[in-house]
């Protein structure tokens, strides 16, 4: 094996005994650059500040008698602490800033700077929602240039702009459908999703008011097209799939499934989480997709900021546009870009729109960034997105299937992510250990566990935004790890050994669940937050 | 192209190893007739950082910023000094580019992170619990109608609404409510000095699952939540509170204190900034710990590793979609991470005492604007009681007068036409809101203003 580092680091001969090498305990419970950060609560005070403001002057009080006479318990620090609190916080994550990370379906590709200091321009960070429209006209002009380019990417006739992540634009497409079905007068019950969705799928479909079905898999890990065909029937509204789908492969039947869904008088919601693999080379609306929402924080690579916030637009065909939910933006023929609301919706014969889905306009602050994200790769840069994603993962896929377990590697290339299965590790050996032990070597650990029509799968998404030097590295690692989970070695077991923290008890924390720190001693005694004892 | 790192002759090697003879190959599972040959119609080719930046900062110009007018815009978002190390601590890119904590011994610094932020809302709140966080305040209104209707267990239909609730807030849970056939009761708001509790308390009865109040309410009035408590208790009701202005809360008891089951609200003031509407932050609390299992979106609890020491989890994660798949009590699937790590570093240099000046402070500036603009001839004052934001009545249209203000550079609050285009007769109202960016002279600069356009 060539050496997996190109640091100066060399494998050498391992080191038998490794408590004849580990130094000892520290007093600080630090370890030179891993460093122990108490809670701001056990080392803020509540008089303490990091903002200087005015005492409070005596005058008029119009708070009709409810000031807030109870302390609150808020612990404040001065910059300095602050900036160093949460400063140590940040050294105890993984980022993509710091490495490939190859979760797959989450696409954690790299974050242009450019476009966040797009956002941060005072012209869109600093305007309020409810300005004149004449004080945003470039603020819509954003909104409505970025809802243009999101059309012509899917050959879709109208886009809801303003879910507010992947989860909410799926609801927004399956109330669109809802609502077309009840204009006709045709109350359907049933959405169909196959087995291999994400879990937002059927739970969408439910909160919706819907009841979920299975749609099977074949042995290649797509849709069932007969099955499917079986199944539809005038109590159908529609089915939701995902293409590419969650096994990385495309669905290749998929004009064939909409036009038997459209036969059957039901609509195809396409969940879009995977469209980074296919932009600029293929366009949903030409596979007769009805509704498709794109997460914006995948696709056009916006900040994933530890889990949100998202942005989940909605394309939308010509059946289920005039259904969309208000507000959204317009261009009349005079160039103007137009906020419509519930006040003007008839001006721009918008009658029939479901609702709204949020209080305001949507995302703004990630319009701005997936717009300069658009024009800064252009159209050659985002098919050169979608082709080197797919090349990226079909070079893990054919690296590792020697050594891992790819279910659906003989039926084809993949997409942008290869999926492998647990088989051929040792009995008690299981994907958890192995993405653990990938933490000791340095990356993220894939997707593990999903999807579930693979035993103990292990999706990964490298993205494009990796170098061959990069993703060579990253294989020769998970090759490593892959071969001590067939060897049975019981050191995975117990990995990571040099994270921040060893495994946590998940365990634990769901049976006695502590969610807010509580005073360890009752009020009234000593201001000061910091005392504890021993929790 | 600046942002992919494969040459040429990296992907000939890769094509090499994959067997393939070119990356088209590679799509072979996409139909011919599907695959698109040409560029994307009228979509230039990629472009340099220069030219795009200077596309985009030619757009933010066309836009009149907060700072650079005499500003009274609220009624759900808020314009707030933010600390200049806020912005630089959510640009760290182990904050920034980091994904949802799903593997925690590598994630502790984003997961202590939300332990802390649920802990500042709990208290903030006066409840026992706080998630995560929501998309915005709007979606977290709906979500907390809709864990009322799942306590009660679908025997319970209704819902009432304060007609002094955010319009748009309003607008959401009715548009949901379509879908899950929940009976909407909701009243016009009532243009007087004090919202109308006995009128609300008077449409709670034994179907309703849930009442819905706003505090302070969308036209800035400030009320004692307790007896809406009482009453939607003695119905086996629960009371929902929303508060758009967390900052209030500086200055005012806490909802929990006064008897409401679930808070839910808006955080975009501590941290976030006005970015047009989004991303905001979406608070949700419980005061009741027994009712944590019904509740929405992610939560971070503590436990400790493998060798005893303390860290932090998702955890309670089988009331989510990706275990519960169509059972789980919502289909949300993120929260507003990076907000809510705004909002926490904010709240943790304000601090309780800095949290209580900032209030006092706004609340002066907002008592010294209202006596300002109540000396205007043809402006009345509507409110008896407020924090921030009040309405004042112009005897005139609201929008007309906003409309004209702004070619002044003066944003002169949110008028009540465009939130209630329906209800004519609340056109003259016009919402104006103060924080401690208003200056004395923005306030003389507003009632000059408008008494030369009502003259």
């Amino acid at each position: 094996m060539s050496a997996p580092n190109a640091s100066g680091w060399k494998p050498g001969t391992p080191v038998q005994d490794h408590n004849a090498m580990a130094g000892p305990d520290t007093v600080t419970g630090n370890r030179a650059l891993m460093l122990e950060e108490p809670l701001i609560f056990e080392i803020g005070t509540t008089e303490t500040t990091g903002v200087d403001l005015p005492e409070p002057q005596s005058g008029s009080n119009r708070l009709g008698g409810l000031d807030r006479s109870e302390k609150i318990g808020l612990p404040g620090l001065s910059e300095p602490e602050t900036i160093r609190h949460y400063t140590r916080l940040s050294r105890q994550n993984y980022a993509i800033d710091l490495g490939l990370f190859p979760l797959g379906s989450c696409t954690m590709k790299h974050n242009p700077r450019l476009n966040e200091k797009v956002a941060r321009m005072p012209g869109f960070a600093d305007v309020h929602p409810l300005q004149p429209v004449d004080t945003v006209r470039g603020a819509l002009e954003v909104v409505n240039e970025l809802a243009h380019w999101l059309i012509e990417l899917t050959a879709m006739h109208g886009v809801a702009m303003s879910p507010k992540a992947g989860a909410h634009g799926e609801l927004c497409g399956i109330l669109c459908i809802r609502a077309a079905l009840e204009a006709r007068g045709d109350a359907r019950e049933v959405i169909l999703v196959p087995e291999s969705a994400h879990g937002t799928n059927p739970a969408t479909a439910a909160f919706a008011g819907y009841r979920v079905e299975d749609i099977p898999a074949n042995s290649d890990g797509r849709v069932d097209l007969e099955a499917l065909k079986a199944r539809l029937g005038p109590d159908v509204a529609g089915v939701m799939i995902t293409n590419p789908n969650t096994c990385g492969l495309f669905e290749r039947d998929m004009k064939a499934i909409s036009d038997a869904v459209h036969e059957a008088g039901g609509f195809v919601y396409c969940d879009g989480a995977n469209f980074n693999a296919i932009v600029g080379k293929v366009r949903p609306g030409d596979l007769g997709v009805d509704a498709m929402h794109i997460n914006l924080h995948k696709t056009f690579s916006t900040p994933h900021g530890g889990g949100g916030p998202g942005s989940g637009p909605v394309v939308l065909s010509e059946a289920l546009s005039p259904y969309g939910p208000l507000p959204f933006t317009a261009r009349t023929k005079d160039g103007v870009v137009h906020l419509v609301e519930e006040e003007n919706a008839a001006e721009f014969e918008h009658t029939k729109a479901f609702g709204r889905m949020t209080a305001f306009h949507g995302q703004m602050g990630m319009f701005t960034r997936a717009l300069a994200y658009i024009l800064s790769h252009g159209a050659d840069g985002l098919r050169q997105v979608a082709e080197d994603a797919v090349l990226n993962a079909n070079y893990i896929l054919r690296s590792l299937e020697d050594v891992l377990d790819a279910p659906f590697g003989h039926s084809g290339p993949c997409m942008h992510e290869a999926l492998f299965g647990d088989k051929g590790f040792a009995e008690d050996v299981s994907t958890l250990d192995l993405a653990k032990a990938l933490i000791d070597e340095g990356y993220h650990p894939m997707t593990m566990y999903f999807p579930l029509v693979v035993h103990g799968a292990m999706l990964v998404e490298p993205t494009e935004t990796e170098s061959k030097a990069a993703l060579d590295q990253f294989i020769g690692a998970l090759r490593s790890v892959a071969e001590r989970a067939k060897a049975g070695d019981e050191s995975l077991k117990t990995a990571p050994h040099y994270a921040p923290r060893r495994r946590l008890d998940e365990t634990l924390a769901a049976r006695k669940p502590i969610l807010a720190w509580e005073e360890p001693n009752p009020p009234g005694g000593a201001p000061s937050m910091s005392e504890q004892d021993g929790r | 192209m600046r942002y992919l790192p494969l040459t040429d002759a990296d992907r000939s090697a890769m094509l090499e190893k994959i067997g393939a003879p070119d990356v088209d190959a590679l799509f072979v599972d996409v139909p011919e007739e599907a695959r698109l040959d040409g560029p994307i119609h009228g979509l230039p080719m990629h472009a340099s950082e220069m030219a795009v930046e200077k596309r985009m900062r030619r757009l933010s110009k066309k836009n009149l910023a907060a700072a650079d007018a005499a500003f009274f815009l609220g009624a759900g978002a808020y314009k707030h000094h933010v600390p200049a190390s806020v912005d630089h601590i959510i640009q760290r890119g182990e904050f920034l580019t980091a994904y949802t904590p799903y593997q925690p011994e590598i994630a502790q610094g984003t997961l202590q992170m939300l332990f802390e932020f649920q802990s500042q809302v709990a208290h903030l709140y006066g409840c026992a619990v706080a998630n995560a966080s929501m998309y915005d305040g709007s979606t977290a209104c709906w979500e907390a109608v809709a864990m009322a209707g799942r306590i009660a267990r679908g025997k319970k239909r209704k819902v009432v609404l304060s007609g002094a609730l955010h319009p748009h807030y309003a607008e959401v849970v009715k548009t949901m409510a379509k879908f899950t056939d929940d009976e909407i009761a909701h009243a016009r708001p009532a243009m007087q000095a004090a919202p109308d509790n006995e009128g609300l308390i008077a449409r709670i009865d034994d179907d309703t699952a849930s009442v819905v109040v706003q505090y302070p309410d969308i036209l800035g009035r400030v009320t004692d939540l307790a007896p809406i408590a009482e009453a939607a208790h003695a119905k086996g009701a629960l009371l929902i509170v929303v508060n758009t202005e967390p900052v209030a809360l500086g200055a005012l008891k806490s909802p929990g204190e006064m008897g409401a089951d679930i808070v839910v609200g808006e955080g975009q003031s501590i941290g976030v900034g006005l970015q047009f509407g989004g991303p905001y932050l979406g608070l949700f609390a419980v005061r009741d710990p027994k009712h944590v299992r019904m509740m929405p979106g992610r939560l971070c609890g503590e436990t400790q590793d493998a060798e005893g020491k303390r860290g932090y989890v998702l955890t309670l994660s089988t009331r989510e979609q990706h275990i519960r798949r169509e059972k789980a009590t919502s289909n949300i699937c993120t929260n507003s991470g990076l907000c809510a790590l705004a909002f926490s570093v904010h709240m943790t240099l304000l601090g309780e005492a800095g949290l209580r000046r900032l209030a006092m402070e706004n609340h002066r500036l907002a008592c010294i604007a209202a006596d300002r603009l109540a000396k205007v001839p043809g402006i009345s004052v509507l409110n008896d009681s407020f924090f921030n934001e009040f309405t004042i009545r112009l005897g005139t249209d609201a929008r007309t007068v906003v409309r004209k203000l702004a070619k002044q550079d003066v944003l002169a609050g949110v008028s009540l036409g465009r939130l209630f285009p329906e209800h004519a007769d609340l056109a003259d109202g016009l919402i104006v809101a103060v924080t401690e960016t208003t200056t004395e002279e923005d306030i003389e600069t507003l009632a000059a203003a408008l008494g030369e356009v009502l003259a």
